[in-house]
């Protein structure tokens, strides 16, 4: 493997007293699209908010593009800018319409003008495949468009990587499909993935290695056609016996 | 394989839409509501005679004196409101000099009017004027001393002057500090934290009065010899740290109702924490608060009667100390004056009312069209 872009090692976090990850090793190299899935209550979701310090962990070391996740402010701003993510609820900031919404950290945080800002949110609009909508407010739009603009505010920050916490599952059945195709554009065009989710369909299509979590650590990790077609650990075959069966 | 047509909608049935459907649905439903609606009608018609006799009917519109309003059957008495009417907006502030507070209700007025509007433009401008310039040239207008302007000591300022000065510096400062102080009171910071809590429950656990009266009774005792304030600035900052205790609680409610995923998406974004306060919190948690800051300005308004204890005359106070005159001593001076009172009281309160409700609708974002 090439350097990895992010590095955990030994990680470990509580809530309280509770123990949700426990000793996380992960290593993803540039580019690699990585799904990861688990009941819930596993520490997934945990999981890759530590990554961009949403969550703050207690032990070990987390580092993004050689960049520590420590206290530092200054690490943190850096890893920010450079980390994207999407959260199952949208999370999209109501009061502003969809073009501001994705323009706002290009303005506020990088320092773009205005129209430089605009510009790039209107390509990344196109991208996601609704350019007419720029000028709505995120409550006038369906559950599928919000996820959509919420992916190109992310990638409005020109992130090398993306977190995804399960982006589909607020989603009507209708509406998953036009957020899975956005994502799997996105992973042929080479962006590294962590996505989240349940979507096994997609878990086969796109991703180089799917992580199996329960009880806060990894259980399995593998490519995904020897994931689904022969898990090794008693556990997987368990949950994936109970997801793929419908 | 067959294909599917949706149904033309059609229109709802004639007898559930327009007036007459209204009618019968809201006012005439059932035997109850009929009586109750004809009741209510009849007691509209009472009240509403009662009040148009009163106040236009038997009332007495001219006159220089009591005797105008010693009629018979005595109405309201206007021409006491109309001979006094200098003094209830101006107090005791010089005839010769009440050009300067025309002119300070004006240049406010010029500034204040398009602020208001949402779709006029220059905000960033029209801020700077209200809140840079204004305020000091109102200073300057009203206080003179300088600029050839002669001194007219605050002691002579009065009437409805006294309630705006006091009301709008209390309004303005207000809402910033509250601010402040409700997010404060949400730091993280265990001393800042704990010095927000503290202001904001000192100042809502004491009454108005109280606090007023420490302004000026008691304050001057703890300050060294010579070093004075005006008695109206004590006023004005005793006000103006009352009510923003209360709009602290206020904001903080709004605080509150914004979901745990905007500060997690804009921290995402890379956005720290104030910027994150300025352009995503405070916007909706303002917005979801609109019914309850202007609930607190209204009370505010109101409570600059208050300043009466002081020995401050705002317009309340100014128009109770012209029912000694005994050249307007009649049955209906008291009532006519309170009247009058109160009427320009409700009618600043119901403006504020019906703004804050333009603005939440003005604001709203979940329209379902654009």
């Amino acid at each position: 493997m090439s350097d990895p872009v992010i590095r955990i090692n030994k990680m470990n976090k509580w809530f309280g007293n509770f123990h949700v990850l426990r000793d996380i090793d992960l290593n993803v190299a540039s580019g690699e699209k990585i799904v990861i899935c688990g009941p819930s209550g596993s520490g997934k979701s945990t999981l890759i908010r530590c990554i961009n310090r949403l969550e703050t962990h207690q032990e070990g070391e987390i580092e993004v593009e050689g960049v520590t996740l420590d206290g530092s402010l200054k690490n943190l701003e850096e890893i920010r800018s450079n980390v994207g993510m999407v959260f199952q609820q949208f999370n999209l900031f109501p009061h502003m319409t969809v073009l501001e919404n994705c323009t706002l950290s290009p303005i506020w945080v990088q320092q773009k003008s205005q129209a430089e800002a605009e510009k790039l949110a209107r390509e990344l609009l196109e991208r996601v495949r609704i350019p007419d909508q720029a000028g709505k407010y995120p409550g006038q739009l369906s559950g599928g468009q919000q996820q959509r603009v919420a992916i190109a505010r992310a990638l409005c920050m020109n992130p090398r990587i993306m977190l995804f916490d399960e982006p589909t599952s607020a989603l009507d059945p209708e509406m998953i499909k036009e957020v899975l195709d956005v994502l799997v554009e996105l992973a042929n065009e080479g962006m590294t993935m962590l996505c989240v989710t349940h979507e096994m369909g997609f878990a086969r299509q796109v991703a180089d290695r799917v992580i199996f979590m329960d009880e806060g650590e990894i259980v399995e990790e593998n490519a995904p056609e020897a994931f689904f077609s022969n898990p090794e650990n008693e556990r997987t075959q368990l949950f994936l016996s109970q997801v793929l069966t419908h | 394989m067959s294909s599917w047509t949706p149904t033309a909608p059609r229109p709802a049935p004639a007898s559930t839409v327009g007036f007459v459907a209204w009618t019968r649905a809201n006012l005439f439903a059932n035997k109850l509501d009929t009586a109750l609606t004809l009741l209510a009608f009849t007691l509209v018609v009472y009240v509403v005679e009662a009040i148009f006799g009163w106040a236009i009917i038997d009332a007495s519109f001219t006159g220089d004196d009591r005797t105008a309003c010693l009629k018979e059957v005595q109405g309201a008495c206007w021409p006491f409101i109309e001979a006094k009417f200098g003094q209830f907006i101006y107090g005791r502030y010089p005839d010769a000099e009440r050009w300067r507070v025309d002119l300070v209700f004006l240049s406010g007025l010029i500034g204040l009017i398009p602020m208001l509007m949402p779709n006029v433009g220059f905000k960033r401008a029209n801020m700077i004027y209200l809140l840079g310039f204004y305020p000091i040239f109102a200073f300057i207008m009203l206080n003179g001393g300088m600029l050839g302007l002669a001194t007219v000591d605050t002691t002579d300022w009065g009437g409805l002057l006294v309630t705006l000065v006091v009301a709008i510096t209390g309004i303005v400062a207000s809402l910033p500090l509250g601010i402040l102080l409700a997010l404060g009171r949400r730091s993280d910071l265990p001393i800042v934290r704990a010095l927000c809590i503290g202001f904001i429950e000192i100042f809502r656990g004491v009454p108005l009065i109280t606090v007023l009266f420490m302004a000026s009774v008691m304050l001057p005792l703890f300050l060294p010899d010579g070093v004075n304030f005006d008695k109206l600035v004590r006023c004005l900052i005793g006000v103006a740290l009352f009510s923003s205790a209360y709009m602290a609680e206020v904001v903080r409610g709004g605080l509150q109702a914004i979901p745990k995923g905007q500060y997690e998406a804009a921290a995402a974004l890379g956005l720290g924490y104030w910027k994150t306060t300025r352009l995503i919190i405070l916007p909706q948690a303002l917005k979801l608060v609109i019914p309850g800051i202007v609930n607190t300005f209204i009370g505010l308004f109101k409570d600059t009667t208050l300043v009466l204890i002081v020995g401050l005359f705002d317009l309340l106070g100014i128009v109770q100390l012209h029912f000694t005159d005994a050249s307007w001593a009649t049955p209906e001076t008291h009532i006519t004056g309170y009247v009058f009172a109160g009427a320009v009281f409700w009618l600043f309160c119901f403006a504020m009312s019906r703004y804050s409700i333009f603005m939440e609708n003005h604001l709203s974002t979940d329209r379902t069209s654009s």
